[in-house]
């Protein structure tokens, strides 16, 4: 069991199939298997229904597979109850608009996320603290955003940007034992998109996150953490780290995916990255 | 015309309008937070009423208020388990808990169809022993409805409520924050029937009777004060919102007051306030339809000029040409 003490993520033979036995049936997940070292940083790319979004639901437990573990820091939660389990993940999805409550304040929004630090059950019948303002409004200066003046503001007004980068704050308030980032930047302006990642590059070295980043962008992918994995079809095709991964460029990249899923990358977003 | 508003009728208006007030509270955390239509609300209204009245002519009226309150919760929770822990969507479990009432309802009033409690004692005589005068009825109802507010507001701006309000404004963001939906919906809920069986335990005092019909079209009645608050005070904090709700209950009662001196009969009261909510949910929609239609007049008449203007300039230019 050596190997698991330094694992963050284990998946053995994850499978998930949806509507079984209809015309609409999908083999989403075809027995992946996966391990993530503690801090391994891994981007993900591949075809449109590839299955990423479907690798990270499955991890996060908002649907069960049908065969496979899942096992998160040396425990198995393969059927552990979504909000179980969410105490320990990070998710950021694409849509800005998911990650935060509308009609609520900033420092109320915050005041959700900080409630996962603490299992007390009195906790539940407190109120925002002084304290715990003081420690929101420094966080939220770290972005640069002016965002610590807008405390009292509904997220709603917010930009999509500065939304996600809030939730990007809120995800990893607590240290979470993996993140996972499903596109998170594919919604923002490009200068809005750089600062999210760079805020989340920043973020991920410095408490040394298990992270897991589905990316459109074959730069991005080759570029940012410490590995690189390719899913097709449910599966995972390519996976590459150390030096082969330093020696690789985007042909190449295009050039393995079309080796190994026997056609061509038809992520029309994909198409359009690799011209930038 | 002096003779429509009097004295008695404004006392009598914001009596029922703090009383009712709490129902409308119940719709505001079940509806406008959580963003569930509980249906069970009349089922629930006539539950409260029926147990409180028997509580009260056993003697109890205090315990009877909180007797109403505690099958309030009992509704509730039966009504959240149908929907989180059975899977049935939420309107159908509202429904299906408001006809189960109906047979309950009639088991806690001695399978009789009304109940009274003119003989006996409930907080209204204790209060009119003790403050005496015309305005008894209305500062028992006001300082139990206050009260109960501010703890509403209290409570939503706890973490719990926090938890509460983000289950209703964003589901997707809750679950992948570790909060139990299931679980806050139920809290939610039981929260909310409390407030509605205490409601009808009050009106069961107020009234000295209780019928199985009472609670009939209550969700509709509530869900008209909770607009007409929520359209007047608009967005704001948790009190701020709490006080125009039952702002908004007093200010229906009075139009059903006004409604009732203008000699509209009694049993077309259920059509009048039927209309009211149409008319106070329709009204933002007819308003902005309004100034659109204004804006597209106005515009027409503007675009017709720029097209005339066109036409000569063409016509002057062709004419330049020739």
């Amino acid at each position: 069991m050596a190997v698991e003490k330094d694992s963050m993520l284990i998946m053995k033979n994850v499978e998930k199939t949806f509507n079984p036995g209809t015309v609409n049936e999908k083999r989403a997940l075809g027995g992946v298997s996966l391990t993530l070292k503690k801090g391994d940083f891994a981007t993900i790319v591949g075809s449109n229904g590839a299955g990423k979004s479907t690798l990270f639901n499955a991890i996060t437990g908002a649907f069960f597979p049908d065969k496979g573990l899942i096992m998160l820091g040396g425990e198995d939660i393969t059927y552990q109850k979504e909000h179980v389990r969410s105490r320990v993940i990070g998710h950021l999805f694409q849509d800005p608009l998911k990650g935060t409550a509308p009609h609520m304040t900033i420092e109320e929004n915050m005041a959700l996320a900080y409630l996962r630090t603490t299992t007390s059950k009195n906790a539940y019948f407190s109120r925002i603290k002084a304290a715990d303002k003081k420690k929101f409004r420094e966080q939220l200066s770290l972005l640069d955003m002016g965002l610590e003046d807008r405390m009292k503001q509904p997220v709603g007004l917010l930009s999509g940007g500065q939304r996600q980068a809030l939730t990007l704050l809120m995800a990893t308030m607590v240290t979470p034992k993996i993140l996972l980032l499903d596109e998170h930047t594919a919604a923002l302006d490009p200068a809005t998109a750089e600062k999210v990642l760079s805020l989340t590059k920043q973020i991920v070295a410095e408490r040394e996150i298990t992270c897991l980043m589905v990316t459109h962008n074959m730069h991005q992918a080759l570029s940012l953490g410490n590995r690189t994995l390719m899913m097709d079809a449910g599966n995972i095709v390519l996976d590459v780290e150390g030096e082969e991964r330093a020696a690789m460029t985007v042909d190449d990249l295009l050039e393995q995916f079309a080796l190994r899923a026997g056609k061509a990358l038809d992520n029309d977003r994909i198409l359009f990255s690799k011209v930038e | 015309m002096g003779s429509i508003i009097t004295l008695s009728i404004v006392q009598n208006a914001l009596e029922l309008g703090f009383i009712y007030a709490l129902v409308a509270l119940a719709l505001f955390i079940s509806f406008s937070i959580l963003n569930i239509a509980d249906l069970s609300t009349d089922g629930c209204f006539t539950l409260g009423c029926a147990v409180c009245a028997s509580v009260t002519l056993a003697g109890h009226p205090v315990l009877g208020l909180f007797a109403a309150m505690a099958a309030g919760v009992c509704s509730g929770f039966v009504t959240a388990f149908l929907q989180t822990k059975l899977g049935i969507q939420s309107i159908l479990a509202g429904i299906i808990v408001n006809t189960g009432l109906y047979t309950i309802n009639i088991a806690v009033m001695g399978f009789a169809s009304n109940m009274n409690l003119f003989a006996c004692d409930s907080v209204f005589t204790w209060a009119k022993e003790a403050i005496g005068g015309t305005w008894y009825k209305l500062i028992v109802a006001a300082v139990i409805v206050i009260l109960v507010g501010v703890l509403i507001s209290l409570f939503l701006n706890t973490r719990l409520g926090l938890s509460i309000r983000a289950t209703g404004d964003n589901p997707d963001m809750v679950r992948a924050s570790s909060i139990n939906t299931g679980l806050m919906i139920t809290i939610g809920l039981c929260v909310a029937n409390a407030l509605t069986g205490l409601s009808g335990g009050l009106l069961a005092q107020y009234q000295k009777s209780c019928d199985i019909n009472l609670g009939t079209g209550m969700v509709t009645i509530a869900l008209a004060s909770l607009i007409i608050g929520e359209s007047i005070i608009g967005k704001g904090n948790m009190l701020k919102r709490v006080a125009g709700v039952i702002l908004g209950s007093c200010l229906y009662r009075f139009i059903v007051a006004v409604a009732l001196r203008l000699n509209v009969p009694a049993e077309c009261l259920k059509l009048v306030s039927s209309i009211i909510v149409a008319v106070a949910i329709a009204f933002p929609y007819i308003k902005k339809q309004f100034a659109f239609h204004q804006q597209k007049r106005s515009a027409r008449i503007t675009n017709q000029q720029y097209i005339k203007e066109m036409l000569r300039e063409e016509q002057t230019g062709k004419g330049g040409e020739a």
